[in-house]
């Protein structure tokens, strides 16, 4: 040891060199370990070839339950993870039903009031009930989950656990046993009965009351249980049948909905009608469960491509491929152009392809586009930040990717969503709203005004077309070209159409009495009130400027009453708003889902329904009546083109707009086409992880030079200060 | 001491009732537990129905804080604001409107936002008495006034500037660290250096400009002139002398926010995508989820107490002087 500390002559060389030999040892292991790997890269590093898709999130989602779930932000889970009866043809448009888990398309049986069945083409008022069987394929399993687990004696291995064994779990992943089993019918008609129940609030409920029969009574009776038994105590579901909802066999469930109700196959290819095994409910339900997550609403349980596996919503939720999943190919058809865009390239071949979902939470615009072109997203949307970055207008005004996008093969897909943004008045005011001539010719005229291609150009970047009415493209009932424009607003010139001209608006306005914006009874200025939630975008302002500018044009004083939103959802329902902007995103491909909300039974403050502007008329109201249960025909397009006549004239809406979905692609994501109305597009898409590292390597390469001369210039910055110290140093001794 | 802690942690529990109450009415204020609810029940298709059941699974059909269809004391206990706060007392916070474990919610994130808070704290700490004490050293020379300058420069930038700047320069540019995001364990130190190195650099102007000022106060004392009168260096004058008497200011504003680094930053960890509870407070609020606002408040408001009491004993540690009685 001594010799050691004191060491020999030679030693302090030999030390100096064993350090200076260590530091450049591990130098280079640092930086081989590096390797070509981006140090920017935020995911591991065993991650880098694996056929991970990486996606993000903003907000986490409040439900993962499918009897609650009904958000845009949480179907993009569910709809991996649930798997209704029914689904949308990735690929055919028009939007297309097709089986998921049912064997073939359940076609209803019309029974009238004496429990006789009638024909098909029955009339819609004859029909009392609608039945349908549904047939759901066998040898469909459940992911691997611990409510499945069983011993060897066949009894849930964990639906009794002591009060200690609780404690001693945190996640499913403590769960050492997991099991599965097959799918049967009976999990479709449990989960109808979950829609009514008390503790779940399923936002659908009150609608299907309308429809399925017995639902409500169902509701009613469950409430009584529940408060019978006690809050804590589990409620058995089977032990109370439902008539509308009901076991035929192991793979046949019944249906039976009030009257005839086509859209019902729509509401089939939602998580709503998703099957939920009892097992998971009452696994769930254990005292001590619901405090540390372990719900249905945290960890879902599926029989769809992809499984939850990791719920944090704070950083990232992860999917797994299903091991059970019971095999899909991808679609061999599509609509025409798909094959030269290389979407039919995979028909056929097994579904999915991808391995693994991830999920970061990215609450910021800026840093999640930077990443996405950092090749560390798959794809991304374009927020108005960055808009001017990733597109450019030609002189015919499409858009096309700028060179920097194109250079990095980047791909541009684009949509007009299946949702309508609209400015409303409400019908219930007496100066705007009102059944009179004089009204509907000032709503006229402010429909004239109001710019929306303006509007569009400024504040969403070209992102959407003027609505013509409510019903927005790929929806049956939308028609394009001269004949499905608004007469009211625009003029069909050469092949377009344009605005009429404010002249028009004028004359509208005073033929309504208020000519030069002034009353012509009283001389007053007319000042309309435009209520509008209050928040703090950055286009807020000039938004607002902007509309005030619009109804200046016909020298109307518009009054902003910014409110909280709360205060504005009161004003609404209460009918105290006079103008107000609100939109709607389709449930389903349906005109019904758009044309309901200017139907007169479904206003907002006489009937708490969606009809926000209170719109009443009678003969929109009968036609409506008949339109919504008949199939897409002739005849149907004619009834609506009578709707939208009525509604065009009446103008209880400024049809605004409908938005145009942009989406960015890199080159190694395949398979890609907007669906708007499939929720479970995820697992028909593709990636190639090997070009993807690459690319992030091409892209990523660390630069350090910068950083050396902060340092040096740091070092060579300290020493005049060094200098100035020994200097006074100097003058302090010699002092 | 001891008597001097208990007697302040007494006083702390009408101080947390009159928060808590403070924090009930300007919530209720703004949103009703109707609000509550349809916030919570979604835009499309809320019934009244749906709205009813939501507030009566979850207590919020009682009124908010006198029950006058209830006698004696009930009729306070029997209410929204009672049965909401008491449990706060006992630090069990119970389970957050939208149904999630809010002391687990906590309990993950409070661990990303010290692994951004410490190290911002300790090593902004040292960074901004370096400074300061470089700069009081070489007071009225030409580093005094370009290092004040600069300080004054660093303090008028926003925030937001050095988070977005900071991830298109590091991140974007030289690809040196990952834009945002986060990991557990030793994997999380390449997503924490940047937001360290943007809080540091953040804060380093006011840090600066404010032990500067300190330091240059101690300096012009009697106790220094006597202590270079004895011949001491420089050096030896402010860091054994100057440094150590500048200790009670520096102890006033540091060791009161301790307790609270752990409730982390918002705009940094937002931008940062670190899962911390700098946002928790924030979306809570946005999501009118009055569980998880009035649980956080009354912790913001506990660990606030805590730290001023731990400042109270800190003063003794440094300065011999003071006693706790």
């Amino acid at each position: 040891m001594t010799r050691i500390r004191d060491g020999l002559p030679g030693d302090s060389v030999k030390k100096n060199m064993g350090c200076r030999t260590t530091l450049v040892f591990m130098v280079v292991t640092a930086l081989s370990a590096c390797g070509d790997r981006p140090w920017n890269n935020p995911y591991p590093a065993s991650d880098d070839h694996r056929n991970i898709l990486y996606s993000s999130f903003s907000e986490k989602p409040k439900h993962l339950d499918p009897a609650q779930s009904y958000s845009s932000n949480e179907v993009v889970f569910t709809g991996q993870i649930y798997e209704p009866p029914l689904q949308y043809d990735y690929l055919k448009r028009p939007y297309e039903l097709v089986p998921l888990t049912a064997v073939e398309l359940p076609q209803p049986v019309f029974v009238d009031q004496n429990g006789q069945t009638l024909p098909d083409d029955a009339a819609p008022d004859q029909i009392l009930f609608s039945i349908y069987n549904i047939r759901i394929r066998a040898g469909v399993r459940y992911q691997p989950h611990p409510a499945f687990a069983t011993d060897s004696r066949g009894g849930f291995l964990y639906h009794a656990l002591s009060a200690e064994a609780v404690a001693s779990v945190r996640t499913l992943a403590d769960f050492n046993q997991t099991g599965s089993r097959e799918l049967v019918a009976a999990d479709y008609v449990y989960q109808i009965k979950r829609l009514a129940h008390p503790k779940l609030q399923s936002p659908i409920f009150g609608l299907m009351t309308e429809y399925i029969v017995g639902l409500k009574e169902y509701g009613e009776t469950l409430v009584a249980a529940a408060k019978a038994q006690g809050d804590r105590e589990f409620l058995d579901l089977a032990e109370y049948p439902l008539e509308g909802a009901q076991v035929v066999d192991r793979y046949t469930y019944r249906l039976k909905v009030r009257g005839k109700y086509p859209q019902m196959l729509y509401w089939l290819a939602m998580p709503f009608f998703a099957p939920v095994p009892p097992e998971a409910d009452r696994f769930y339900a254990q005292p001590g469960f619901a405090e540390k997550n372990l719900s249905l609403d945290w960890w879902p349980v599926g029989t769809g491509p992809y499984m939850l596996v990791e719920n944090n919503p704070n950083r990232q939720m992860v999917m797994d491929r299903n091991p059970n999943f019971h095999g899909e190919v991808y679609p061999a058809a599509g609509e025409a152009g798909d094959a030269a865009a290389g979407l039919l390239a995979d028909a056929g071949e097994p579904i999915p392809f991808i391995e693994r979902v991830v999920f970061s939470l990215e609450k910021e615009s800026i840093p999640y586009w930077n990443k996405f072109q950092q090749g560390y997203y798959d794809s991304s949307g374009i927020s108005s930040d960055s808009f001017d970055q990733a597109i450019r207008f030609g002189a015919g005004g499409e858009a096309t990717l700028t060179d920097e996008m194109q250079s990095k093969g980047i791909r541009l897909q684009t949509a007009v969503g299946a949702s309508t943004y609209y400015f409303g008045f409400n019908m219930l005011d007496p100066v705007v709203g009102g059944d009179s001539e004089r009204a509907r010719k000032l709503r006229q005229a402010v429909s004239i005004a109001l710019d929306y291609e303006e509007y569009i150009s400024i504040f969403l970047n070209g992102r959407g077309i003027p609505a013509q009415g409510p019903i927005p493209p790929g929806i049956f009932g939308y028609v394009d070209g001269a004949t499905g424009i608004n007469p009211f607003v625009y003029d069909w010139v050469g092949n377009a159409p344009r605005r009429k001209a404010l002249e028009i608006a004028r004359r509208l306005l005073a033929e309504a009495g208020y000519p030069d914006g002034r009353d012509a009874a009283t001389g007053n200025a007319l000042v309309l009130h435009y209520d509008v939630p209050a928040s703090s975008g950055p286009d807020d302002k000039a938004r607002l400027d902007w509309m005030r500018k619009q109804f200046r044009k016909l020298n109307i004083e518009l009054d902003i009453r910014n409110t909280d939103y709360n205060r504005f959802q009161d004003k609404m329902r209460t009918g105290a708003a006079q103008l107000f902007q609100w939109g709607w995103n389709a449930d389903y491909p349906d005109p019904e889902n758009f044309l309901f909300l200017l139907c007169g039974p479904n206003g907002k403050v006489r009937h708490n329904g969606e009809n926000a502007a209170n719109y009443a008329s009678a003969e929109f109201d009968r036609l409506f009546e008949r339109m919504k249960n008949m199939e897409n025909g002739l005849e149907r397009q004619r009834i609506i083109d009578d709707m939208m006549a009525i509604a065009r004239r009446d103008a209880p809406w400024i049809w605004g707009f409908h938005p145009k979905q942009f989406g960015l692609y890199h080159a190694w994501y395949y398979n890609t086409k907007p669906n708007l109305m499939a929720n479970n597009a995820l697992k028909f898409t593709r990636i190639d992880p090997v070009l993807r590292a690459a690319k992030r390597t091409e892209w990523n390469r660390p630069v350090v030079w910068p950083v050396i001369l902060v340092v040096a210039l740091l070092v060579v910055g300290t020493l005049p200060a060094i200098r100035v110290y020994r200097r006074r140093q100097q003058a302090a001794a010699t002092a | 001491m001891l008597a001097y802690i208990l007697r302040r942690v007494f006083y702390a529990v009408p101080i947390l009732i009159g928060v808590n109450l403070i924090t009930f009415f300007l919530f209720f204020v703004v949103n009703s537990p109707d609000d509550m609810a349809r916030m919570h029940l979604g835009m499309k298709r809320v019934t009244p129905e749906a709205v009813d059941k939501w507030k009566q699974e979850r207590g919020y059909d009682k009124p908010l804080l006198l029950n006058r269809a209830e006698d004696g004391a009930r009729s306070v206990t029997n209410t929204i604001f009672f049965e909401k706060s008491v449990s706060l007392f006992a630090f069990r916070f119970g389970s957050s409107d939208a149904g999630r474990d809010i002391g687990y919610d906590i309990s993950q994130r409070m661990w990303p936002s010290l692994a951004i808070a410490i190290p911002v704290f300790i090593v902004g700490i040292l960074a901004n008495v370096t400074f300061a004490l470089l700069i009081a050293f070489f007071r009225a020379t030409y580093i005094d006034y370009w290092g004040v300058f600069l300080c004054v420069v660093l303090m008028s930038i926003s925030s937001l500037f050095y988070i977005i700047g900071g991830q298109y320069l590091v991140g974007k540019l030289l690809h040196l660290v990952p834009i945002s995001g986060y990991d557990d364990g030793f994997d999380a130190v390449s997503f924490v250096i940047l937001p360290v190195i943007v809080g540091i650099i953040g804060g380093i102007g006011a840090g600066t400009r404010w032990y500067r000022t300190i330091f240059l106060e101690e300096i012009g004392r009697d106790y220094v002139r006597t202590a270079r009168a004895k011949g001491l260096s420089e050096p030896q004058v402010m860091f054994g002398h100057v440094l150590r008497n500048a200790l009670i200011p520096i102890m006033t504003g540091a060791v009161a926010i301790l307790p609270l680094l752990f409730m982390g930053s918002l705009i940094l960890e937002s931008f940062f995508g670190i899962p911390g509870l700098g946002s928790y407070t924030i979306d809570a609020i946005g999501s009118q989820d009055f569980a998880i606002v009035r649980a956080m408040v009354f912790l913001g408001s506990a660990l606030y107490i805590v730290g001023l009491i731990l400042t109270d004993i800190s003063y003794t540690l440094v300065d011999p002087r003071i006693r706790l009685v």
